[in-house]
């Protein structure tokens, strides 16, 4: 008897002891009724970074702040908005940083410039050293 | 060939271990200085965004942004009554109000339960407090955590965002920042 009336009430200590947020978003925890939308949000919400805990996307990350965030990234897709638009408006908001697919910026040319000048000098390279031969042999 | 392959000039002996102690020094430079990890919003300089949210607490008004482009500055503060370094700038806040600064409040993912409980603890500086119960005027601000301060000129642009709490050496650059908005 006694450990029914602790067990009922360890039911109700839960939302005591948790003084702490309480979100009222609503698709926190909620898929979209959508099947092919909720991919699409699920697509987006991986390649989001958690502002709170940095190294996690808001659909891994447990955090309150990434809750509001996969709201807000499910309400605007089931309201038919594109990702790459709601990814544009965290950007403007947040900067590159909250967004793990990377951008082509000014800062971020190099690194997508780089492989390609590597090849190239490869190439070059590669070029003079077989290609001097057959050169000499004429 | 055989020629471009000459010999290495004598100082090349020490290009590793110069290598390595370039690296050592990057290490170390990580180590002792590490990175800042805050991410700051990027509407600084830009105008506040539009928002109207409605009332945290009966009695006192919410918080819409048209409020805040009255020709004054302002400091609206990000805060919610679980988040423990609000409570440390609690008294800096109130000196700032003291001061006769105008200070709204954004309250995040909180009930009106336990803000009253936080603000009779901690004192209330607010003129107005908004209750961003899901967190979208939030992100919409860039803010990524609690407590962020913003400074809001007269016009209603974003001059200065300050994140984490208001520890008593940051308040006269907070009323600086204020001073320089009234121009």
């Amino acid at each position: 008897m006694k450990r029914i009336a602790i067990l009922a009430g360890l039911l109700f200590a839960g939302p005591i002891l948790a003084q702490e947020e309480q979100s009222s978003a609503p698709y926190a925890y909620r898929q979209i009724d959508d099947p092919a939308k909720e991919a699409e949000a699920q697509s987006l919400m991986e390649s989001l970074r958690c502002l709170q805990c940095q190294g996690q996307s808001i659909a891994d990350s447990d955090a309150p702040i990434a809750g509001s965030m996969r709201s807000l990234v499910r309400e605007r897709i089931a309201a038919g908005e594109e990702p790459e638009a709601i990814r544009a408006w965290l950007i403007e908001r947040y900067g590159d940083y909250v967004s793990y697919a990377p951008q082509l910026t000014a800062l971020t040319w190099p690194l997508f410039a780089a492989p390609a000048v590597l090849l190239l000098i490869a190439f070059l390279l590669l070029r003079r050293r077989f290609g001097s031969g057959s050169g000499e042999a004429r | 060939m055989s020629e471009d392959r000459g010999k290495a000039p004598r100082w090349a002996i020490w290009l590793p271990l110069a290598l390595f102690a370039g690296f050592l020094a990057l290490v170390m430079a990580g180590l002792f200085r590490p990175a800042d990890r805050n991410v700051s919003s990027a509407l600084v300089g830009k105008a506040m965004p539009r928002f109207d949210l409605p009332a945290a607490l009966p009695g006192r008004p919410g918080l819409d942004s048209r409020a805040l482009a009255t020709g004054k500055p302002h400091l609206v503060n990000i805060f919610a009554s679980w988040c423990v370094p609000c409570r440390v700038e609690a008294p800096q806040l109130g000196e700032l109000a003291r001061a006769g600064v105008p200070i709204q409040g954004i309250s995040v993912r909180d009930t009106t339960e336990n803000l009253q409980a936080f603000l009779a603890e901690h004192g209330d500086p607010f003129q107005r407090i908004g209750a961003d119960d899901d967190g979208k005027v939030q992100l919409a601000l860039g803010s990524s955590g609690v407590p962020e301060t913003y400074v809001v000129d007269g016009k209603g642009t974003i001059v200065y965002q300050h994140i984490g709490e208001i520890r008593p050496e940051h308040v006269g650059f907070l009323l600086e920042k204020l001073k320089d908005a009234e121009q």
